[in-house]
């Protein structure tokens, strides 16, 4: 359609995902127009990511170094691991400022229709955490959905006979939610874990 | 382009950009439907978890071109007990697969419709290590590939009566001694598979595990990947737990 290297840079841009081709086309044509140096600022920034971050060896999180900063602080809780399926869980739950724990990133769930077993995820390393680190309790924190509800299910049978507490993050009603609009499993576990208000 | 309104049953759902999904549905009337589900994956949704995989809802949809797009659900039965039993919910996915593989978009389909929500009636009230044998089995006489159970398919009729032993996938039936070919099947597996499209399916889901609802489960699964030609990959996943 283009000549070579603008058509280049639309198909590159339209590999990303949720970048249709006409979004491609004007993100392209966009880093064209802006200045030479703001360009080659997002060019640099992806050659240096691509090539300094790596997945920590422990939790396998993103990790500029061979441990992330979360494993190789020492100001961290050892002894709770909480399970989440994606980095993006880590920002999440760090974000609450309520855990001061360990992290183990599973890099995905369990997907029995598209064929994802425990072998593809971070499973056995999971595992070989628990008596390497003497971890006392296992938060698992993958998603309430069908797939990271499995994964969930799955990881308690794994650890239970290990010795060690499993929990799993509790079920209920988003903050600023409706009632009504709460569906029957959530509002139904909502109720079930009721707690008592001092 | 029109609202409409269904009864379905969620068989799978597909990430769609930030926080949207698309669900693949079964309906009662319209058969297989994809429809967008905006915003689902935010917390706050409306849907909540009232559009996950084997949810039973009430939906009510505008037409689109390709996809169609859901504007409220209601559940029906969400199958809280399959939900929160890995064996229940490993067993539920697979009989999804199963609808999936089958069901054509758009082309109406009671008879699955009725299928699916009565397997996963069953399975939320007790568990049965040959229900997905046996709901795989009803699907394949649905289709057309009921096997022949009773006498010799080989031999014919002239070897009624005569003892069965093995399984011909070929010839999707059962074979005597003189004729023996295929896989080697037991008496009782034959008829567990015999009560299965005879009426029996409520004394057969009461079989507990063993040799004989192994060789049925094994059989089953062979003969959905010779006569529908895919193979169900969610099967045995989560066996290794």
């Amino acid at each position: 359609m283009y000549e070579g290297p603008v058509q280049d840079l639309i198909d590159e841009l339209g590999r990303m995902p949720g970048i249709g081709p006409k979004s491609a086309q004007r993100i392209a044509f966009h880093l064209l127009k802006i200045p030479t140096p703001d360009a080659m600022r997002l060019s640099e920034a992806i050659t240096r990511a691509k090539e300094r971050v790596q997945f920590c060896q422990r939790c396998f999180n993103f990790s500029e170094h061979e441990l992330c900063l979360i494993c190789s602080s020492a100001s961290r809780q050892d002894g709770t691991l909480c399970v989440v399926e994606e980095s993006r869980d880590v920002v999440a739950v760090e974000k609450t400022q309520e855990f001061r724990g360990r992290y183990h990133v599973l890099q995905g769930c369990l997907n029995p229709i598209e064929g994802i077993g425990p072998e593809q995820l971070r499973v056995s390393e999971l595992l070989g955490r628990i008596d390497g680190e003497q971890i006392t309790e296992v938060i698992l924190s993958t998603n309430p959905n069908i797939e990271g509800e499995a994964t969930a299910m799955y990881l308690a049978r794994l650890l239970g006979p290990l010795g060690v507490m499993v929990t799993r993050l509790a079920s209920g009603l988003p903050v600023g939610g409706d009632l009504e609009y709460a569906d029957e499993l959530t509002l139904g576990r909502a109720l079930e874990h009721r707690r008592a208000v001092e | 382009m029109a609202l409409y309104r269904e009864r379905g049953v969620v068989l799978r759902t597909y990430k769609l950009g930030e926080a949207d999904r698309i669900v693949s549905i079964l309906t009662q009337g319209r058969g297989k439907v994809r429809a967008v589900a905006k915003g689902v994956r935010k917390t706050k949704s409306r849907f909540g978890g009232r559009l996950e995989p084997t949810s039973h809802v009430e939906l009510q949809l505008y037409e689109g071109r390709e996809l169609d797009i859901v504007t409220q659900a209601e559940s029906i039965d969400a199958h809280r007990h399959i939900r929160e039993d890995l064996d229940r919910l490993s067993k539920a996915i697979v009989l999804l697969e199963a609808i999936d593989q089958l069901a054509q978009e758009r082309q109406p389909a009671p008879q699955l419709y009725r299928m699916l929500v009565g397997g996963l009636s069953t399975l939320n009230q007790a568990d049965s290590a040959l229900l997905i044998p046996a709901f795989l089995l009803k699907l394949l006489a649905m289709e057309g590939f009921g096997p022949q159970l009773d006498g010799c398919v080989v031999g014919g009729p002239q070897d009624d009566g005569v003892d069965l032993v093995s399984f011909d996938l070929d010839r999707n039936g059962a074979v005597c001694l003189d004729h023996r070919r295929g896989v080697p099947i037991r008496e009782e597996s034959l008829s567990v598979m015999r009560a299965v499209l005879g009426g029996g399916l409520s004394t057969v889901l009461e079989v507990s595990a063993g040799p004989v609802t192994h060789e049925v489960d094994n059989l089953v699964g062979h003969m959905w990947e010779h006569h529908i030609e895919r193979r169900l990959r969610s099967a045995h996943v989560l066996d290794r737990a």
